[in-house]
């Protein structure tokens, strides 16, 4: 037995760690920690719940829009004006939401996974005119090559030619995802940390120059994942085709859907949205929400037992450090008593299997190009196909919404802050499947429930035993060079980790309990 | 060809209690670009090298914690540490945020932050968490959080500290005091004001230049959102926030929280959250200050 301690997993958002306890050159156990506390949900309370929104989104710097759409959600219901929202606060919501989600995906794939695939120093070697080649030569030629290495040295497979049109657009997805910030501050007035969501509807009015200014922001962004974006995707996936195999995961997916069609149904798991609510497994059936299955473990959580599931309204959280058994702060949530993956593969997959044709058509086209089924889908290189295809996807429905906007009418309803209410915002992150819950006494907080989609794909085994998403999808990988492990990062990376999401709340992290050895 | 007259500037960037919004707003630099600022000559004849950025770096696990010691000691005294996020310092202050681990055992942020400022030429304390504590430190600040001022008072540190608050700061405060101390060396102490924020970008009081002051001065107030008019009755706290925002807007100029109609928020404040919270009630009459005196005789 051996063990691969990875202590800090670098680009993803926060501080994570990871065990992996190998046999014969073979993951047979794995073991996720975040490093780090805040508790902004124990911040939240006996605050104006209005504020929720500015607050949630400082859980997250890189997917705040989500947090402030789940918020505003979470708040519309609670305050009674979930089916009140003028149109324009429904579309401009959308079309926030909608650029966050592009630039996000742009970073995750080129700033936070390409350098596992792509070899900046090849570059070194270049002899023609690009001048972003160039000045990265000149770069290279300084001798300091901070923050590129030192990395994982070993499995580099592009091509000269690739890898070096791979670095050149490493460097056009800085602009790009900037970009899609700027589009999205149009509306929501600056980014990161919007102010423009915010219950009731938004507080930015649309104009002809807003939504042309938005729209050729829009359409260069369309340009570049159609031509740019999407064939790096495949690119990669040829050159590593066996990562269709690795990090296959649980094989359960969840779904909240976003981007809402109409909003007169108030029960978030029926409203209309681009993207479905549902459950599939491998099988590819549609399941319907129901979050009243929703339950989160803490068996091996360190947190004082109580017995069985709990739903998040009636969440428990009582410390307990050193607990026996226990080895994360990060609790099990548990879908009808199952393990469940959530992200953009889940939510593409479960419109996929609602039979939406756009989804179906994106999906099967790059399944017919492998000459593969839909299980390939459940992989490492799946969840990054599946996170490109939904950007175009959201990319290519915006225009639409742009053009429903009505300049000079509302865009936001009044509404009266209640004595006592209970609240539900459901969305699906740019990570995947985010709720959050609100209790009101006295027109304050009396307590605020998040539960983010990196609880769901970083937790721990739940009191059945079962491992977290993460765990499952390292468990059985073979490691070709342990001190080089490309493929639990990588495997890692394609979940596109939030730490400071899913430690949101978790309680301090424990002492290092001794049980395991460094190697 | 390497440029002998190249000098460079190394930086290790230490994410603490973030959320990382305050590096994902530095990569919304618009002129430079974030890639210049990472690869070309920001300022010609130097460069700046990034030797430790979490979010960023290339590598993973101990050979980037190595890569870290290493810069320290053969960088010493020639490095800027920038902080981003607060320092979390309840208990055993590894439980609540560590980065990375030494001969196995996982170092505390607070450990880690105190050795690195100690031998840096300068710390630069990015967005408020960072300078002041900010959300991490909301009531009733789970973590122990604080700033690094405060680490160093009670650590007795004296490296030169510039504060560039903001959630997030906006990232031509951050660009444009690292091109300060390229082309000029560190700013004079004349240059910061009391916070230690550069006065170039904390000057003057969002009230003071914001585009909706002569409604304020016309008495039109907007009555609920998307209404035109000053925000004062829907809780700005435009008249107490230092800041450039008004002229130098966000996002490429796109935008800025007043222009898409909802209230500053006073995230550059020492007392963010708390003292400015809530963010959606009007200040109360003690709490406006002289519009537009001078920020020593607020």
């Amino acid at each position: 037995m051996a063990k691969i301690i990875i202590d800090p997993v670098t680009r993803i958002e926060g501080h994570l760690k990871i065990e992996a306890v190998t046999e014969n050159g073979e993951i047979k156990e794995a073991r996720s920690t975040g490093t780090l506390f805040r508790g902004i949900e124990l911040i939240l309370q006996g605050r104006d719940p209005r504020d929720a929104q500015r607050y949630v989104q400082r859980i997250c710097g890189v997917c705040p829009t989500s947090h402030s759409m789940a918020a505003t959600l979470n708040l519309d219901s609670a305050f009674g004006i979930a089916d009140k929202i003028p149109g324009n606060g429904r579309l401009l919501r959308n079309l926030i939401l909608g650029a966050a989600h592009i630039a996000d995906h742009i970073l995750h794939f080129y700033h936070l996974c390409a350098l596992d695939y792509v070899d900046i120093t090849k570059v070194a070697s270049y002899q023609g005119n690009d001048s972003t080649l160039n000045s990265i030569k000149t770069f290279i030629e300084r001798g300091e090559l901070g923050p590129f290495v030192p990395r994982y040295e070993g499995d580099y497979r592009l091509s000269d030619e690739a890898n070096r049109q791979a670095v050149a657009h490493y460097v056009e997805a800085f602009h790009m995802r900037r970009k899609g910030q700027e589009m999205l501050s149009i509306f929501g007035g600056k980014m990161p940390h919007n102010c423009a969501i915010m219950p009731g509807g938004v507080t930015e009015v649309p104009t002809v120059d807003k939504i042309t200014a938005f729209l050729w922001r829009l359409n260069e962004l369309r340009d570049f994942i159609d031509n740019i974006y999407i064939p790096d995707v495949l690119m990669v996936a040829e050159a590593y085709s066996d990562y269709f195999e690795i990090g296959k995961g649980c094989g359960n997916l969840l779904s909240y859907g976003s981007f809402d069609l109409d909003i007169k149904e108030k029960d978030l798991t029926k409203r209309q949205r681009i993207l479905k609510q549902g459950t599939v497994s491998t099988d590819l059936k549609l399941g319907e929400l129901d979050t009243s299955k929703i339950a989160e473990y803490v068996k091996h959580s360190w947190y004082a037992d109580y017995g069985n599931g709990r739903h998040p309204a009636e969440g428990e959280t009582n410390p307990k450090p050193g607990k026996a058994g226990a080895y994360s702060w990060i609790k099990s949530p548990r879908y009808d008593g199952k393990v469940y993956e959530v992200g953009p593969l889940a939510r593409m997959a479960v419109t996929y299997a609602s039979g939406a044709p756009e989804v179906k058509d994106l999906i099967d086209s790059v399944l017919s190009r492998f000459k593969a089924p839909p299980s390939v889908l459940f992989s490492t290189l799946g969840r990054h196909a599946a996170r490109a295809l939904y950007t175009k996807l959201v990319a290519d429905t915006m225009p639409e919404w742009l053009l429903q906007l009505k300049p000079g009418e509302p865009v936001c309803v009044d509404y009266e802050i209640p004595e006592e209410a209970t609240g539900m915002g459901l969305v699906d992150a740019a990570r995947g499947a985010l709720g959050h819950w609100i209790e009101i006494k006295d027109k304050k907080i009396a307590n605020y429930q998040c539960v983010v989609p990196s609880t769901w794909n970083l937790c721990p085994r739940d009191d059945q035993g079962q491992p977290g998403p993460v765990e499952q999808a390292l468990t059985g990988t073979k490691i070709k060079d342990e001190t080089n492990p490309f493929e639990i990062v990588r495997i890692i990376r394609s979940f596109d980790p939030c730490l400071a999401c899913a430690v949101h709340l978790i309680t301090p992290k424990g002492k290092d309990m001794g049980r395991f050895q460094v190697c | 060809m390497a440029n002998a007259k190249n000098s460079e500037i190394p930086v290790v960037w230490l994410q603490c209690a973030t959320c990382t919004g305050c590096s994902v707003s530095v990569l919304n630099s618009v002129s430079p670009t974030i890639k210049n600022v990472l690869i070309d000559e920001v300022i010609p004849g130097k460069h700046v090298n990034l030797r430790f950025h979490a979010t960023v770096m290339a590598g993973a696990g101990n050979i980037v914690i190595e890569e870290l010691k290493e810069t320290a000691r053969r960088k010493k005294g020639n490095y800027i540490l920038v902080v981003e996020g607060a320092i979390p310092t309840k208990g055993n202050a590894a439980d609540y945020g560590s980065i990375g681990e030494d001969d196995g055992r996982e170092i505390s942020m607070l450990d880690r932050v105190a050795s690195l400022a100690s031998d840096a030429l300068a710390v630069v304390a990015l967005g408020t968490c960072a300078a002041f504590g900010g959300i991490a430190a909301g009531e009733p600040n789970p973590a122990g959080c604080i700033g690094v001022g405060e680490l160093f008072r009670r650590n007795n540190i004296s490296t030169p500290l510039i504060n560039i608050p903001g959630c997030p700061p906006h990232p031509d405060w951050f660009v444009g005091t690292l091109a300060r101390v390229l082309l000029l060396g560190l700013p004079k102490p004349d240059e910061l004001d009391e916070h230690k924020r550069p006065r170039a970008f904390y000057g003057q009081l969002i009230h003071e230049n914001c585009p909706r002051r002569a409604y304020f001065e016309e008495g039109k107030f907007a009555k609920k959102f998307g209404d035109p008019g000053c925000l004062n009755e829907l809780g700005c706290k435009g008249p107490v926030t230092y800041a450039d925002c008004p002229l130098r807007l966000w996002n490429g100029g796109v935008n800025w929280c007043i222009g898409s109609g909802s209230p500053c928020i006073g995230c550059v404040e020492p007392g963010f959250p708390d003292l400015l919270a809530p963010f959606y009630e009007k200040l109360t009459e003690d709490a406006l200050p002289n519009i537009g005196s001078s920020r020593e005789e607020v």
